[in-house]
């Protein structure tokens, strides 16, 4: 789950990170009362959508008066934002973030993640901070700095320093660094986050820091431990048939193709995408199946699909488990089918526990499917049926 | 002979009295796992699937002398479950609980270090050996006693490539997932090391997906490696999103890494033999393996 800029600020700030002062807004006369309150000569009004790239697409302004703050959450409030990270569609700014502008002397690159390969978390950190910072570790990868921290022992503040200092800083300017590294390790462990990334760290004239933007990311699977999460979730920024899935437990993506896709497990589902797309077809959506589903979540999967008006066909493919069998999804699909009708070609390839079951359960329910074989003939009658290749 | 597990190897499982855990321990004992022994907490003393339960790990490990712990608990308690097994020395320790918080894990596998203990998954569908031993979800039937081993990130793509290979008749010597998560026990390498050094394989399918750098890593090592055994690969998700959590949790990626592109390369480069598609794996394995 990805927090908004404004709301990981205020997370942080709880933590002591400094942040510039700011207050959200979601119409242009709040942004321009938002500036006034906050008071100073200049300000940064920036849409709050789940995406980088902001700043190069239009969506962070630095304005000189609370009228212009207004003025600039005009241009941005209901408009689609297209970054380079949220593909052509765009997202819909709800809320800019207003905040009082700070001169900045140096620009610095700080997150916290997981380390995947090692298991551990770690710092990553660059004295080339700003929205360059990819081309910038692509380009120099020994000018990222890591430091990865023992579970055991915590972050400590010697190793903090080393890393500030790695960075070209010193004095109270590197012991800042470190007390902002101590404060998003915190927050970090207490929030299950699974990413905080501060870009910019701004380093002031006078040697002060601020958090000039945070991306951060809260583990799903913690998310019950953190029922104040659940309000923040944002629905305004997830599609309607994306917050049925949730509710039904299928973790779905939508995309842009015309071939409605439920598969049982995330690894099969990613292979028959690609088998899609090799043969020159394209999904309508990514929809896994988690093996202790029911056939009422399976049913709200297919309704889903056939609810979808780019849907031509739809593809099943299920491998029966030890948990999940093949006649489950048999029954959720003729429920779904009932209820909503079975107005498009639907191809099954079910294999594994419950085969023949579920073959059985669709013809005595009078489902009218075409049965696959294997996994390329099934990916190759998806695509006929859907009027593909 | 096959990998990690064989027919005497003995199994506990903590929260056998669950109801998922009941039935598949119940199909296991029918395979021919040979169960001992059920760990749950406050239930020690009782008896269930005529297997003794006791309140502990350590007690179960005292009175049992496992060789394998299978963790069938909610998520909420898996981290501390793997903890204990991991403390009360069970070589093997296989962990299926799906969801398991992340920073869960770095506590397990910080608890791991130095320890004499193999952790598979969690999020793992288990470990089988056909016809011999199962510890896990896998479905039994298309499993047949062969020349292949897998190892996979993906459940349902690793019980394709059991069918497929299967189909082509060269059966499985032992198939093994590693789950999807971001921070897991066994990795590829490690299997491989072990599939390498096992007679009964003579092949070994990897199966990866697109997120983190498993399937880079297993690359360097397959490149260092000195068997002679046929390696084939397939990566899923090449035409996935990369910023959007595709079904497993492991498949996000910052800093833009987890590219299958990349991974394809890296096993290509390294020797691996790439199937073509998902629907390919068996008859590439049969091709690598000649007319043997």
């Amino acid at each position: 789950m990805n927090l908004h800029e404004y709301q990981a600020k205020e997370l942080l700030k709880t933590y002591g990170m400094p942040v510039p002062p700011g207050i959200a807004a979601s119409t242009p006369d709040e942004a321009d009362k938002a500036a006034a309150t906050l008071g100073g000569t200049a300000w940064v009004v920036k849409a709050q959508v789940h995406a980088g790239g902001r700043g190069r697409a239009g969506g962070v302004k630095i304005v000189k008066s609370s009228k212009a703050a207004g003025e600039a959450a005009a241009s941005m409030l209901g408009t689609r934002l297209v970054t380079a990270q949220t593909g052509a569609l765009g997202i819909e700014v709800k809320r800019v973030y207003v905040e009082q502008a700070c001169e900045v002397a140096k620009e610095i690159y700080l997150a916290a993640l997981v380390d995947r390969s090692i298991g551990r978390v770690a710092f990553l950190a660059s004295s080339e901070g700003g929205e360059d910072i990819e081309e910038a570790a692509a380009a120099a990868p020994d000018k990222i700095h890591k430091l990865v921290i023992d579970p055991k022992t915590g972050l400590n503040d010697t190793d903090a320093k080393a890393l500030a200092a790695d960075l070209g800083l010193s004095g109270e300017t590197a012991d800042a660094v470190a007390t902002a590294m101590a404060a998003v390790y915190k927050a970090f462990l207490e929030n299950d986050a699974s990413l905080i990334e501060i870009n910019p760290l701004a380093v002031t004239e006078a040697g002060d820091l601020f958090a000039l933007d945070v991306k951060m990311i809260v583990d799903d699977n913690a998310i019950y431990r953190h029922p104040e999460f659940e309000k923040l979730w944002d629905e305004a920024e997830v599609s309607a048939e994306e917050i049925e899935a949730h509710r039904h437990e299928l973790n779905y993506v939508p995309m842009d193709g015309n071939i409605g896709v439920m598969v049982t497990g995330a690894g099969l589902a990613l292979a028959i995408l690609d088998m899609l797309k090799d043969q020159g077809g394209e999904a309508a959506n990514f929809m896994d199946v988690r093996p202790v589903a029911t056939r009422e979540q399976v049913a709200a999967g297919i309704k889903m699909l056939l609810a979808n008006a780019k849907v031509k066909a739809i593809l099943v493919v299920t491998i029966g488990g030890g948990v999940l069998r093949c006649d489950t999804i048999a029954e959720g699909i003729a429920i779904a089918c009932k209820e909503a009708g079975n107005h498009v070609p639907m191809i099954v390839r079910a294999a594994g526990t419950g085969k023949e079951l579920a073959e059985l359960a669709l013809n005595n329910q009078g489902v009218q499917v075409t049965y696959a074989t294997d996994l390329a003939e099934a990916a190759q009658l998806a695509i006929i049926a859907a009027g593909g290749t | 002979m096959g990998i990690l597990i064989d027919g005497d190897t003995k199994v506990i499982c903590q929260g056998l009295t669950g109801a998922t855990a009941t039935r598949l321990s119940e199909r296991a004992i029918a395979y021919g796992t040979k169960m001992v022994g059920g760990v749950v907490p406050g239930k020690g003393g009782q008896s269930h699937l005529h297997l003794p339960i006791f309140n502990t790990v350590a007690e179960a490990a005292k009175e049992t002398q496992p060789d394998a712990s299978a963790i069938f608990v909610p998520p909420v308690t898996a981290a501390a479950a793997m903890i204990e097994a991991i403390e009360a020395e069970i070589p093997l320790v296989i962990c299926v609980t799906e969801r398991v918080p992340v920073l869960d894990m770095v506590r397990v596998k910080s608890a791991l270090e130095g320890s004499s203990t193999r952790l598979i998954g969690p999020n793992s569908q288990g470990v089988i050996t056909p016809d011999v031993c199962k510890i896990g979800v896998m479905p039994e039937r298309p499993h047949t006693p062969g020349r292949v081993g897998i190892v996979s990130r993906s459940a349902t793509l690793n019980y394709e490539a059991v069918d497929q290979t299967t189909t082509v008749h060269l059966g499985q010597s032992t198939s093994v997932g590693i789950g999807g998560d971001p921070v897991y026990g066994m990795s590829f390498i490690d299997c491989l090391e072990l599939f390498f050094a096992d007679d009964a394989t003579e092949g070994v399918i990897l199966i990866g997906e697109i997120g983190g750098t498993a399937e880079e890593e297993a690359a360097a090592f397959l490149k260092s490696a000195s068997s002679t055994k046929p390696v084939v690969a397939y990566v899923a998700g090449i035409n996935a999103p990369t910023d959007r959590r595709m079904g497993h949790a492991g498949t996000v990626d910052v800093f833009g890494e987890g590219n299958v592109t990349a991974k394809i390369e890296a096993l290509d480069t390294a020797g691996a033999i790439i199937a073509p598609s998902a629907a390919d794996m068996g008859t590439t394995m049969r091709k690598a393996l000649g007319g043997r």
